[in-house]
Order: structure tokens, then C-alpha cells, then sequence
């Protein structure tokens, strides 16, 4: 399919010509019978490869309905979304499908997982999807569970890991098919602080090697840990800041009281 | 996604519900089995009737009174009287395809042997008929032409009316009752089953000179059918012919108006007999192709609970790169596997069922590799075809209300 561009290594993401997603003046409406929501009211932003942004906003901004059209879940109302150079709207569903199986990995906040289901098979299910052979998606499957310290909880059932870990599984499975951008939606939502700051530890060190990320927060917390923070408010984003003194999660890590388990 | 890794995870979700899986299945099941155990009967019952026509004797033309409908022929003979002995005697005498004929007529009476009775039918008759009809004798010998000139009171008996009469006593030279008149055993057949075309028991007879029939027993000189047998199976039709020319003459009959007798050859009898079991065979297959398609139904409606118990998963595979194809791939294999493993044992139920059939009811049934081969196909296609509205409707599935769906 011509229209896929070849999906990008996070190795090769210091590139000079960096835009990665460019959003024009994107709206959304829902309609609901008579009545018609309009949840994002022309945004327009970039975002270049190797950055780490974090959206806040208050809940029904419009945070979700963005992430969505980011991922290629859904199409904008009006407006253009460009994606590696390449017009969504000009793309039919099917290299939709192939652009969230390669460009991009999604990281939701209830961890998505197919319950019985061991962690290795989850992690190796975008693979499947690829066509790639059963020993590269094994070796690919396998490298994702080490990448977030799981390599000794391959089998695994959803049932037997803590939400922390659930998370880390869905990480893996986001990160299988060596995606350009990660998209994580409320990634610490329904986990407590310690776990959700382990996290950002894992998204700190992947943007370390260049992995693009995005992810949406409502706790200024979590947000800190990015490099970039987007304020949404009624369908608009109103703030665009650079964030300072940026924490390394690691080091906040040690700080915090451990859990006994 | 390749189609192991399908296969593998059709199998899993159906293996998850193993319960349900197999109560969908047993519709298949069902339907398939009945398929090939209905098949099975219509087919065995085609050949046993083809068997009993070829028994029925070679090149046999039936002549019988009667009329011929316009519609085609009808069943019930012997309802006018119109043939007499002298027909038969110029049948054989005039007409070249004919190599012999016998005579026939029945009346039905209580027979009595010792403190046995039994009530069967009284056939007058001459010893070619026996030769005619290729019916041999088990135990002693036909009665003879003298006999039938003296009117003498002697019997052959059938298969039936010997083990209702005798049991396992020998009948021969016994001297049995009929209509108060003592007659003597001489003779008892070999079974011949039921007759192709009416299903009637042809060993439940006893056969007699026609002359002690006609002078001892009805009082009447009519005949109710003539059995003539043809130079040779070609010559059947011509004898056919023939017959019905010199009868028409005979019986004096204008053209245009109605023969008052049938003739039929065993071709004709084996045709009607053919035609009426595959109806048979396509009506029981029918019914039984009914079942499948419930069954199917039954798949239907589980692929649909299916799909809503799994919209979430159904929305995770789509949020990570599945597409639409992939999606209706995959729920159409689980109902293609379900629909043919409910084959797969329909099968074996059906080939089951086929010989408990024939060892409890006695029934020839045919267990057919055709019949076999279309209801795994069917059954395959009865995946497809009701799978397909469902898997359809998880590809259409939206991702991001899937991944909302609790
Ligand atoms: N599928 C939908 N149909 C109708 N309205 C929707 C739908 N999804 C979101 N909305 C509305 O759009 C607005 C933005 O929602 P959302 O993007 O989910 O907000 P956030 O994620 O920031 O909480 C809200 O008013 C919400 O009710
Ligand atoms: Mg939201």
C-alpha cells in the first residue's frame, strides 16, 4: 500500500525535517438527535518526533475526542490532520487499520487487555496483524515485556498482575509493532500515585530513546513529567507550555515511601 | 492475521464456552445426522424396490382389468371385469413377443390347519406362473397341469402362511381347510418380501388351480390378471404392445374410447416405483435439511451473543490494527468451525443412526459417501451463511463505542 509510509524505529527519530503531526484547525461534532455537541472547536497544533506531551484539561474538554482523532479511531468534522506528511482523510479504513497497527501505540487508562489471555499473547497480538512471522513475533513480543521489566511475567494471566503491571503489559503491546508515537489516554487513571509515578518512569525512559509520546492527564502531577503541556478547554486548546524543571521519575521514585508487598 | 492464528483463536473463544459451543452444535448435529440417515432410508428402500422388481421374474407384462386414467396408471386393478381365460389362451398363442402367460385370480378366505387360522389370499393360478415369476419353491413341488384340468384340491403355499400356520412343522403333503374344502399342501415358496409397488406381503398367499379357484371358491369365470412373460426384456415393450392391440380386438373396443384393462411391463412398474421413492427421498432429505437450517439459526443467534459479550475485545483488536476484514474473518471462522465440527459428528451420529435403523426396524439403508460429502458441505455452508450477518456486524462494529462497551 502506497499510502503507509514505512513505519519508523524509534532509533531514527533525531532526524532534522522532525513534524510529525500537524493539526489544522481540526473540529468535531457529535450529533445527538436534535441536539449537536461540539467537542473540539478548531485546534490547530504540531507536534515533532521525540516530544512528550501532556494534555490536561477539565473533564469534557475535549481531551479524549482529540486523542481519538490523533490515533485514527476517528475523522475530523472539518479541518486536516496530517500524520507524517500524509492527509488522514485521504486514507480508506483499511490503512487506517495499518497505520494504528504501525505508526501508533495506545495506551488507555482501564489497560485493554484480553482477559485469559497470559501478558506474552496480549503484548503479541498487534503482530499478528503486521504478518510477521511466529519466531519475529515471539522475539518482538518478548523484547516489549523487557522493555517494561516484565520479561519474567510473560505467562501471566491479566487476573494475576496488579494494575501497575496490567499497565506495563498494555505498554508492551503499544510499543510491539515499533510504533512512531505513543498514545496513552489517562494511562495513571486508575492507578495510585506510587504506580502511576513507576509509569511515567517507563514513558520517561522510552521518550529517552526517542520514542514520541502522548498522553492525557488530568493530575498536574503527572503532567510534569512531560516536556510539553497542552491545556484544553471547551474544544480549544488554551495554553501551549514548555514545562520546566522537568522531574526525572526515577529520582521521584526513590523518594517516595515504598509499598511492602 | 494468517488463518492458524485464526483457527487458534476461533478455537479458544469456543473452547472457552464449551457448554454453549456444544448445545449450538447439537442443531448441526442433528441436521446433519438426520440428512444422512434420511437419505439413507429413501436410498434403501429405492433398492430394495429395484430389487423386488428384478425379483417380481424376467420380461414379466402385467395385464390386468381395469381402466387406465388419463392422468397416467392407476394402482387399483382388477376393478372391472373384462378378462377371461380365452384372453390369456390368445395372448399366448397370438402375440410373438410372448413366451408364456398365466392366468390369475384371488378371493380372500379364513384357512384352517389343526387349530390354526389364518385369513390370506386364495390366488387360482398355473404352474408356469411359478416359472413366470422366477418364484421357486422351498419344500416340494407346484401343482401340474392335470391338476389344474381336474380341479383337484391341491396348494402351494407362500412363506407367510406357512409360519403362521405350520411354524416350524413341515407343511407338505398336510392337509389344510379352505372355505370348509380340505386341500393338500404340495408345494411352499421361497420368500419373495414385499411387493415393489403396493408394499404388500406376496408370501401371505396360497396359490391353487385356477379351475378350483373359479369352480370351488368365487363361482365366477373372470380373471384378474393375466402374468405374461415377453421373449426376452427388449421384447417387453413390443409384448406390450401386442397384448394391448389384440385385447382392444378382443374386447371389441372402438378407437378412441378407453381400454377396459392395464398392461404394464416391468419397466413401467420399476419407473413408477423409482419416481415414487424419490419422492420419498427428497421429502424425508427436506425435512431433514429443515433441521440443519434451524440449526444454523441456533449458530446465528449465538455468533450474535457472541458479539456483544465481546464488543470490547472486538474494539481492542480494532484500536491496535485489525480491520474490518479481520474482524468478520474471524467471527466467520467460529461459526464455520462450530457448524463443521456439529458435521464432523452429525456425521458419525448420521452413520450411527443408519444402523440402528436397519438392525431395530429391519429397514435396508443405504449409507451414502454423496449424502456424506453434501451435508459436511452443507454444513459448511450453513456456517457461512449464518455466521456471516454476525461477523458482519462486529466488523462494523465502531472502535471507539466498542472500547466504551462495558
Ligand atoms: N460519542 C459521543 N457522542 C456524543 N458526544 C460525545 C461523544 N464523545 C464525546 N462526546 C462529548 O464531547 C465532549 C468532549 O468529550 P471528551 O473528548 O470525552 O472529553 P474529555 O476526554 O476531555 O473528558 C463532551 O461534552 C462529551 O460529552
Ligand atoms: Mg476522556
Amino acid at each position: 500500500m502506497s499510502t503507509v509510509v514505512q513505519p519508523a524505529s524509534p532509533a531514527d527519530t533525531s532526524r532534522p525535517t522532525s513534524e510529525l503531526i500537524r493539526v489544522e484547525e481540526v473540529h468535531k461534532y457529535y450529533e445527538l438527535g436534535e441536539t449537536r455537541v461540539h467537542a473540539l472547536r478548531g485546534v490547530s497544533v504540531t507536534i515533532s518526533r521525540g516530544e512528550f506531551v501532556a494534555i490536561m484539561g477539565a473533564s469534557g474538554s475535549g481531551k479524549s475526542t482529540f486523542m481519538n482523532l490523533l490515533g485514527c479511531l476517528d475523522r475530523p468534522s472539518s479541518g486536516r490532520y496530517l500524520l507524517e506528511n500524509t492527509d488522514v482523510a485521504q486514507l480508506d479504513k483499511k490503512a487506517l487499520a495499518a497505520i494504528r497497527n504501525r505508526k501508533l501505540g495506545f495506551v488507555f487508562q482501564g489497560f485493554n487487555l484480553l482477559s485469559r489471555t497470559t501478558a506474552l499473547e496480549n503484548v503479541e497480538l498487534p503482530t499478528l496483524y503486521a504478518q510477521l512471522n511466529k519466531e519475529e513475533r515471539l522475539t518482538r513480543a518478548r523484547e516489549a515485556l523487557r522493555t517494561v521489566g516484565l520479561e519474567d511475567r510473560m505467562d501471566h494471566f491479566p487476573s494475576q498482575l496488579s494494575g501497575g503491571q496490567q499497565q506495563r503489559v498494555a505498554i508492551a503491546r503499544s510499543l510491539v509493532n515499533r510504533p512512531s508515537i505513543l498514545l496513552a489516554d489517562e494511562p495513571t487513571g486508575n492507578l495510585d500515585s506510587r504506580t502511576s509515578v513507576e509509569i511515567m518512569d517507563v514513558f520517561q525512559q522510552l521518550n529517552d530513546q526517542g520514542l514520541t509520546i502522548v498522553l492525557v492527564t488530568h493530575e498536574p502531577d503527572i503532567s510534569r513529567f512531560a516536556k510539553r503541556t497542552l491545556l484544553f478547554r471547551d474544544g480549544k486548546i488554551r495554553r501551549d507550555d514548555p514545562v520546566a524543571d522537568r522531574p526525572r521519575a526515577g529520582e521521584v521514585l526513590k523518594a517516595l515511601p515504598k509499598l511492602e508487598d | 492475521m494468517d488463518f492458524l492464528s485464526i483457527l487458534r483463536v476461533a478455537w479458544r473463544a469456543l473452547s472457552r464456552n464449551k457448554l454453549r459451543s456444544s448445545l449450538t452444535m447439537l442443531g448441526v448435529i442433528i441436521g446433519v445426522g438426520a440428512v444422512i440417515a434420511m437419505v439413507g432410508v429413501g436410498q434403501g428402500a429405492s433398492q430394495a424396490v429395484q430389487q423386488q422388481i428384478s425379483a417380481m421374474g424376467s420380461n414379466v407384462v402385467f395385464v390386468s382389468s381395469g381402466t387406465v386414467n388419463r392422468g397416467g396408471l392407476r394402482l387399483g386393478w382388477g376393478q372391472t371385469k373384462s378378462l377371461v381365460y380365452d384372453d390369456m389362451r390368445a395372448i399366448v398363442r397370438e402375440c410373438a413377443a410372448v413366451r408364456a402367460a398365466a392366468p390369475g385370480a384371488s378371493s380372500a378366505e379364513q384357512v384352517v390347519f389343526g387349530n390354526d387360522n389364518w385369513f390370506t389370499n386364495v390366488q387360482g393360478t398355473e404352474p408356469q406362473y411359478f416359472d413366470i415369476r422366477d418364484w421357486t419353491l422351498a419344500a416340494g413341488v407346484p401343482f401340474t397341469q392335470p391338476d389344474v384340468e381336474a380341479a383337484a384340491n391341491v396348494a402351494v403355499i407362500g412363506n407367510t402362511v406357512r409360519q403362521n400356520l405350520f411354524g416350524a412343522a413341515d407343511p407338505v403333503g398336510q392337509t389344510i381347510r379352505i372355505k370348509d374344502l380340505p386341500f393338500r399342501v404340495v408345494g411352499v415358496l421361497n420368500a419373495k418380501g414385499q411387493s415393489a409397488h403396493m408394499g404388500q406381503d406376496q408370501d401371505d398367499v396360497i396359490f391353487v388351480p385356477i379351475t378350483t379357484l373359479q369352480k370351488k371358491l368365487t363361482g365366477d369365470t373372470w380373471l384378474r390378471f393375466i402374468v405374461v412373460s415377453a421373449v426376452s426384456r427388449q421384447a417387453s415393450y413390443a409384448a406390450q404392445q401386442e397384448i394391448t392391440a389384440l385385447l382392444r380386438d378382443r374386447h371389441r373396443i372402438r378407437p378412441g374410447q378407453d381400454d377396459d384393462f392395464i398392461v404394464r411391463n416391468l419397466a413401467d412398474i420399476a419407473q413408477l416405483a423409482d419416481e415414487s421413492s424419490r419422492v420419498m427421498t427428497l421429502l424425508l432429505a427436506s425435512i431433514a435439511g429443515v433441521s440443519l437450517i434451524v440449526g444454523g439459526i441456533g449458530i446465528m443467534n449465538i455468533m450474535l451473543v457472541s458479539v456483544t459479550e465481546r464488543t470490547r475485545e472486538i474494539g481492542i483488536r480494532m484500536a491496535i490494527g485489525a480491520t474490518e476484514d479481520d474482524v468478520q474473518r474471524q467471527f466467520l471462522t467460529e461459526a464455520v468451525v462450530l457448524s463443521l465440527l456439529g458435521g464432523a459428528v452429525g456425521i458419525l451420529f448420521g452413520i450411527g443412526s443408519s444402523l440402528l435403523i436397519t438392525r431395530l426396524l429391519g429397514w435396508a439403508v443405504v449409507i451414502s459417501p454423496a449424502a456424506i460429502a453434501v451435508a459436511a458441505l452443507f454444513s459448511g455452508a450453513v456456517g457461512i451463511f449464518f455466521g456471516f450477518y454476525p461477523a458482519r456486524k462486529a466488523a462494523r462494529l465502531d472502535p471507539i463505542e466498542a472500547l466504551r462497551f462495558e
